[in-house]
């Protein structure tokens, strides 16, 4: 009988040496630079021994704030691969007129919009988003941690896990050519016959299991956490839009968990679900995912709001305007979040009814929004504004994200949308809020919090140049899309025929040589900064004059963020606490509770990825050996009841001391 | 106690700025919000399989409908079975806050059984559905019904290897601070089952016969 067993397909399932792209030379070369550089890197760790640094101090980390830092890694470093997909889209787009076919085949340049879609929001805004609120939300409100620190490491990885999946596909098998939401039936199995929808489906559900998790673990921390005196309405604003987001994550996510199972089971089992045959309804599929998607944009612009809200604040030297109104406008867009997601598929033919009562929500959600930029701009309203970087951001974000804002509202109204629906007029609109919404509020975060995290600010100059170029670049990139979008062009075209489109796509293209021109120099920034750091220190634990608790430790914080929790009295704490004569306590320290570091969260992450290979690849045993080792490792983790140590008092008070010496060199009182 | 720090130079009116002499967050202070988070998002994920049940549960595909498969009778016995385990749970519970492990872990096996009862009743129901050709590939309506029930299973059976693996902690702990966290986690998550059970019951099998 054993004649009739394939034993390398037993092993191997359908991996073969097909599945290496050696005669995509693009690929090719990519994987040369990325081997080439990796190599570099494990070499250059190896060569000075980091790897039991690394180990210890990074990767089995529970400390909030170290996390925070790497899911901030993780997002820059997935931006370079998802900004590559798109400007080789652009490329592509502005070469392939006049009976060019451009330089990418089809079945490549398929593959680059949907891993530059799945990139950009799971893996580049997403991180940045959670990284941000990791590090922040537990200073802001004067914890010393968050509620589960191994839920956090171990969220972290399994986001990591995702994304590693995401870039093998890149160089082993292929990624998914069916946009970025794998519409049913065309990821189907009949029609995605290959390992390309497997490896989305697998390394979104890897990636989400970390999401829901993170979000659970910051709405404990934001409800349960809070230093004494910080009631709901004295929470800083970012702290609200974090918590409304995470709200949204544990909402949303595990129905895209499930959609995604149902689609999986479709492939693997051959079930009915979004089948076109036997009973299954594709558009089901298109409604679940988008029940998911729209509340998804939404979890990643409020905590950029909340962003937003705390830098206008801050550079203006002026409490937030309407703060109540902020909180309450924030409320709403989660609540209303949900209630959109049909204007997505007015298409669909659900009759007028159904298009009207979505049209109608949909445009409702810009009242509140519209009430947030009116609290920024009086904010700002005979304010001391100071431009630094974190404000020329805002600046700009109010500018460019009310114009998308505008394009949204009326993409909202059914009629105008048959007219537009999948068009280039769409893509301009989504890259408006994302870009000016989103980008431009994790560029104004990460360089306002950066002195937080690292201890020395970014250099302004290099900042400017990127500032300009991303700006500048985004409104060549996308202006001609709304033209060509109003002439009729659709999306995810690989050529064209007429070839007095070609101007607009070569403006938009210069458009993305001016983004690369950013992305750049916010690189060469941190370079430049870190050579720079002694210039541009940050020793008072204040560097911009700050209202929130966050600037009352110092920078970085020390592991336990506060010696003594603070007391909460007022919406800006730690501008009440300068104003009210607050000295910084120097003795009476006692020793800290501390949770433990440990290795679970890593390998329970990485044998997640080894088990997703094998059900991508089939093979059925790396699966099941994987499977029944992340039950292994999960029950063994559960016998460990031991989760924490103290930091001794004397090493507090050396901390302490430390501090105070410090801020008695730079001159700050006490 | 907490007591709150003065700033002795400010006078009394002065506002405390800090705790001056805190006990540490207890560990797993918030454990409890965090699993019925948990559970709400669980929750989430079978309504999207109720919804699915919903739209193609009547998509037979000339296929089987409800009114030809479904044995009220097995499923009652069914019901039972996962109605009592519920029960046995909230007695284990009760000896729990009269801090009797002995009891404690014989409620847990009690509740053990009945759930592996319910395991395998529906383990034979779908062995006997695929049997007669009623596939989940069958029809929209067979895939819906397989996976929302299915998923169900799985959760009960994640549920049993939960308990053991307490079972065997309890042993080995007692009935201490972080056992009773776990014990109360579980059960919630016990009841929760039962009560997803009690919408299948009525959505999927009692309509469906109805249908």
């Amino acid at each position: 009988m054993f004649e009739n067993i394939d034993l390398t397909k037993l092993i191997f399932g359908r991996l073969t040496w097909d599945a290496i792209p050696i005669h995509e030379p693009i690929l090719v070369g990519t994987f040369a630079v990325v081997a080439l550089g990796g190599l570099m890197l494990v070499g250059a760790v190896t060569r000075y021994g980091l790897w039991g640094y690394l180990w210890r101090e990074w990767f089995t980390t529970v400390d909030h704030k170290r996390i925070g830092i790497m899911y901030m890694i993780l997002g820059v470093v997935m931006l370079l691969r998802g900004f590559a997909d798109a400007i080789m889209m652009r490329i592509q787009q502005a070469m392939a007129f006049n009976g060019s076919e451009g330089y990418l085949n089809a079945h490549h340049y398929d593959q680059i919009f949907t891993a530059h879609g799945v990139i950009m929001i799971f893996f580049v805004a997403m991180p940045l988003v959670t990284g941000l609120m990791n590090y922040i939300v537990p200073l802001q409100i004067g914890a010393r941690d968050v509620s589960f620190p191994f839920l956090n490491n171990f969220s972290f990885w399994m986001t990591t896990g995702g994304a590693v999946l995401l870039m093998m596909s890149l160089f082993l098998g292929e990624f998914a050519r069916t946009g970025w939401l794998a519409y049913p039936p065309l990821s189907g199995a009949e029609h995605s016959p290959g390992v390309g929808v497997d490896y989305y489906i697998w390394s979104l559900q890897v990636a989400g299991v970390g999401t829901t998790l993170s979000g659970i673990n910051l709405i404990c921390t934001i409800v349960k956490m809070r230093a004494p005196g910080m009631t709901m309405m004295k929470m800083p604003v970012f702290v609200w839009t974090s918590l409304c987001t995470n709200v949204l994550i544990v909402a949303t996510f595990p129905v895209l968990t499930a959609t995604l199972v149902l689609l999986s089971l479709d492939r693997y089992v051959g079930t009915n679900f979004f089948t076109s045959d036997l009973g299954g309804n594709p558009m089901m599929y298109v409604n679940l995912i988008w029940i998911w998607g729209h509340p998804e944009v939404y979890i990643l612009i409020l905590p950029v709001f909340g962003i937003f809200s705390e830098i206008a604040a801050t550079f203006s030297g002026k409490r937030l305007f309407g703060y109540t109104s902020m909180v309450y406008a924030t409320v709403v867009i989660t609540i209303l979040s949900y209630l959109v997601w049909l204007h997505h598929f007015f298409t669909m033919g659900s009759g007028a009814s159904v298009n009207s009562f979505f049209g109608i929500t949909t445009m409702i959600i810009s009242i509140p929004t519209g009430a947030k930029v009116f609290n920024w701009l009086f904010t700002m309203y005979r304010g001391r504004i100071r431009f630094e970087l974190p404000m020329m951001w805002t600046v700009a974000f109010m500018l460019t994200f009310v114009i998308g804002g505008m394009t949204g509202v009326l993409l909202a109204v059914p009629p105008a949308d048959f007219v537009l629906h999948n068009s280039l007029f769409l893509v301009a609109h989504f890259h408006n809020v994302i870009i000016g919404g989103v980008v431009y509020g994790l560029f104004a975060g990460m360089i306002y919090w950066f002195p937080k995290a690292f201890g020395f600010r970014l250099d302004p100059f290099w900042g400017k140049v990127s500032f300009w170029g991303w700006v500048l670049g985004f409104y060549f990139a996308f202006m001609p899309l709304y033209v060509l979008g109003l002439m009729g062009v659709t999306r995810r075209l690989r050529v064209f025929d007429d070839p007095s489109l070609q101007i607009w796509f070569l403006i938009a293209g210069f458009g993305a040589f001016l983004i690369l021109v950013g992305i750049v120099a916010f690189l060469i920034q941190i370079v430049v900064s870190i050579a720079r750091r002694e210039q541009l220190r940050d020793t008072t634990g204040d560097p911009w004059n700050g209202r929130t608790l966050e600037w009352a430790t110092s920078s970085p914080p020390p592991d336990y963020n506060f010696a003594f929790t603070p007391v909460v009295h007022d919406n800006d704490a730690w501008w009440d606490m300068k104003r009210r004569g607050y000295r910084r306590p120097l003795e009476g320290f006692k020793p800290i509770h501390m949770p433990s570091n440990t290795g679970t969260g890593v390998i329970l992450a990485g044998l997640s990825v080894v088990l997703s290979f094998g059900l991508i690849w089939y093979m059925w045993w790396l699966a099941a050996l994987s499977f029944v080792a992340i039950i292994g490792v999960a029950i063994a983790h559960t016998f460990n009841y031991d989760h924490g140590f103290y930091i001794a008092e004397n090493e507090v008070v050396g901390t302490e001391t430390e501090r105070t010496k410090l801020l008695a060199a730079s001159g700050v009182n006490a | 106690m907490t007591t709150l720090a003065r700033d002795a130079n400010t006078g009394d009116e002065a506002p405390v700025f800090y705790v001056k002499d805190e006990h540490a967050h207890p560990e797993g202070s918030s454990t409890m919000l965090g699993f019925w988070i948990y559970l709400m998002s669980d929750c989430l994920i079978f309504a999207v399989l109720f919804a699915i049940y919903g739209v193609l549960g009547g998509s037979y595909a000339a296929g089987p409908a409800p009114k030809d498969l479904f044995d009220l009778g097995l499923v009652a016995v069914n019901t039972a079975m996962l109605l009592l385990s519920s029960l046995t749970f909230g007695f284990a519970m009760l000896e729990m806050m009269k801090s009797n492990v002995r009891g404690t872990l014989f409620w847990l096996v009690v509740t053990a059984v009945f759930g592996l009862a319910f395991l395998g009743i529906e383990l034979y129901e779908f062995a006997h559905l695929i049997h007669i050709g009623a596939t989940p590939q069958r029809s929209a309506f067979l895939s819906a019904f397989f996976t929302l029930v299915g998923t169900h299973g799985l959760h009960v059976t994640f549920g049993i290897v939960w308990l053991a693996t307490l079972w065997v902690q309890m042993r080995r702990h007692g009935l201490i601070e972080a056992n009773r966290r776990r014990l109360m986690c579980l059960s919630m998550f016990w009841h929760f089952l039962d009560v997803i059970w009690i919408g299948v019951f009525t959505f999927v099998y009692l309509m469906g016969v109805l249908r």
